[in-house]
């Protein structure tokens, strides 16, 4: 719902006019900067558009060698220079979608908190500690996964969790701490501090007046946060799990150090493996043959149109939810 | 509608000595008066007189905000309802109703706009609740408009229209009191034509305290009168004697438009 009553333009007009001349200075700043902000614009649509020209070229050898087989099949063996990139796939949705199922209610909460709940003392300092966690380099993350969570993970909790449900397919395997279920969880402590910042900001964007009738019904604060902040917020909030899903797509060091980098497709998450990011980082200096080369190349091209598709996807949902709601 | 009541109706609410303080800052000085029920009561004065501050001790809204405090009492029924121990916010809520000044549907359907309050009851089965529902928007004079339409989101209606979901909503759940906090400032004098309209005829069910900036819709629609200065209560009394004969000159000064 659009307030429109700080339109603070007035006497910003006219400051720059020159009393001599009016007006002729100006609209010349006007073409100069509209030609400046379309450059911008347009130089990124060129800048995409030649990293994908130049990974679909370079990939060429490895798409006439394995066609569209190269996303289907998960084997890769440098020496016999076959390459699939169906483990590298699994690996990065996997451990995405850890990340996301435990980042996102994580997120909600700490926004939750920061917004309505902390008593106002807390709400700056914790609010920038947040964001401070944004800017810790992800191979620190990565470090901490490695030294810090998975020793935890394979003394105490895979253990654990496999005592009670070991037979279940996805906690199977030896309990050795790295794996596709550290990753997903490194990677969400990685993407907590972006999306809880921005829910926290959506949550404050929700008008005085909406949540005071809501709490004039008779809700409680848990009611007023699940019916009508969370559906108010609902394309913020969605927002904010895209930035974190780009993230978590992409990021690259801290899943390497802790995903086990094994090129095998196994659905345990005690499991190791690998995403296309921890492959590139590994193997991409070693890439003796050409075809290795190019098949690694590939590799970047489908994380290229996976985070594009999936980017797409959320974008198309984003703008139909607004259509149905009218806004 | 706006005569003298012939017989006193019995006293909904006594405040007694309400004081209002935003941290240090006092805002309401002693206020005192009856609410009495099945009428209409509005309460006047220039802003920031404390008018809004005194209705929102009503439902004690006010506490979702640190440092917001009332003193005094404010006895619904006989019950201090300034004291969580004596009545839970949740139930004072449900029985008094508030309407704000801008409409504020809830980001849902026009529905479960109005199904809110008693599905937070959660003791309606799917045909009461719509019959609750269809009965309340019946009450608020919006049945006719949104019932092709009641699955669409409540933000698609009309500022009118959405105003008078609002008070659908709160009377859905039945309260004895209704709370409105300027609720025809954001409309158009037409839509806030049927809404005094509607006032007279919820009169009947509840009883109704207004906030209004608008002496001709006071002098309208309402039975009792209160003139609010400086968070003091100056002048109250039946609405058409407030009106055509102030004791308190403040009050006449008011009404006449010399100052506020």
């Amino acid at each position: 719902m659009p307030q429109d009553e700080h339109n603070g333009r007035a006497g910003v007009e006219g400051v720059n006019a020159a009393p001599s001349a009016p007006g002729v200075g100006r609209s010349a700043g006007d073409a100069i900067f509209r030609f400046l902000t379309t450059g911008a614009g347009v130089g990124l649509l060129l800048l995409i558009a030649a990293m994908a020209a130049v990974l679909w070229q370079q990939s060429a050898l490895s798409r006439a060698k394995f066609g569209w087989g190269f996303l289907a099949h998960a084997v890769w063996n440098p020496v016999t220079e076959n390459f699939g990139a169906l483990g590298a796939m699994y690996g990065t949705a996997a451990t995405t979608a850890i990340a996301l199922l435990v980042a996102v209610p994580i997120s909600l909460g700490i926004g939750l908190f920061l917004a309505e709940l902390a008593p106002q003392w807390l709400r700056v300092p914790a609010g920038t500690a947040i964001e401070l966690l944004a800017a810790v380099p992800s191979i620190v993350y990565g470090m901490w996964g490695l030294f810090v969570l998975a020793p935890i993970m394979g003394d105490v909790v895979q253990p654990w969790i496999q005592e009670r449900f070991g037979d279940f397919f996805l906690f199977s395997g030896p309990p050795i701490g790295i794996g596709i279920l550290s990753a997903g969880l490194v990677l969400a402590l990685m993407i907590l501090p972006f999306i809880s910042s921005v829910i926290r900001d959506v949550f404050l964007m929700t008008p005085s007046a909406l949540k005071e009738s809501a709490y004039g019904m008779g809700a409680t604060t848990w009611e007023v946060a699940r019916d009508i902040m969370i559906p108010y917020g609902r394309k913020g909030i969605i927002g904010a799990i895209t930035l974190g899903l780009g993230r978590a797509l992409g990021e690259t060091m801290a899943v390497t150090f802790v995903i086990g980098n094994a090129h095998e497709l196994n659905f345990s998450l005690f499991a190791l493996g690998n995403s296309i990011a921890s492959t590139l980082a590994n193997e991409f200096t070693e890439a003796d043959g050409d075809v290795y080369l190019s098949a690694l190349i590939e590799l970047g091209l489908v994380l290229f149109l996976m985070t594009f598709v999936i980017l797409s996807v959320a974008q198309i949902w984003l703008r139909r939810m607004g259509k149905r709601e009218g806004r | 509608m706006a005569g003298e009541p012939q017989e006193k109706p019995p006293i909904k609410i006594a405040v007694r000595n309400l004081c209002f303080f935003y941290g240090k800052k006092q805002v309401l000085f002693d206020n005192t008066l009856d609410i009495h029920a099945n009428r209409i009561t509005a309460l006047i004065g220039p802003s920031g007189c404390g008018k809004s501050t005194h209705i929102r001790s009503y439902n004690r809204i006010f506490e979702i905000y640190k440092g917001h405090r009332a003193e005094g009492k404010i006895l619904m029924d006989g019950v201090n309802v300034l004291d969580p121990a004596a009545i839970p916010s949740m139930e004072l809520r449900r029985r008094v109703g508030m309407i704000f000044q801008k409409p504020t549907p809830f980001p849902m359907t026009v529905f479960n706009n109005v199904a809110y309050g008693l599905r937070l009851e959660q003791r309606y089965s799917r045909s009461e609740l719509h019959d609750r529902v269809e009965k309340a928007l019946r009450a608020a004079a919006l049945w006719d408009e949104v019932k092709d339409g009641l699955h669409r989101p409540g933000s698609d209606l009309s500022g009118g229209q959405q105003q008078r979901l609002c008070i659908a909503r709160a009377i859905a759940v039945e309260p004895e009191v209704l709370l409105m906090d300027e609720p025809c400032s954001a409309l158009d004098p037409l839509a806030a034509a049927r809404i005094e309209e509607l006032m007279s005829e919820l009169k009947k069910r509840f009883t109704i305290v207004i906030v209004t900036h608008n002496l001709q819709q006071a002098s309208r629609v309402s039975d009792y009168t209160a003139f609010f200065y400086l968070g003091k209560l100056v002048e109250f009394g039946p609405t058409t004697k407030l009106f055509t004969a102030p004791e308190n000159p403040q009050t006449e000064a008011y009404i006449t438009g010399r100052f506020g």
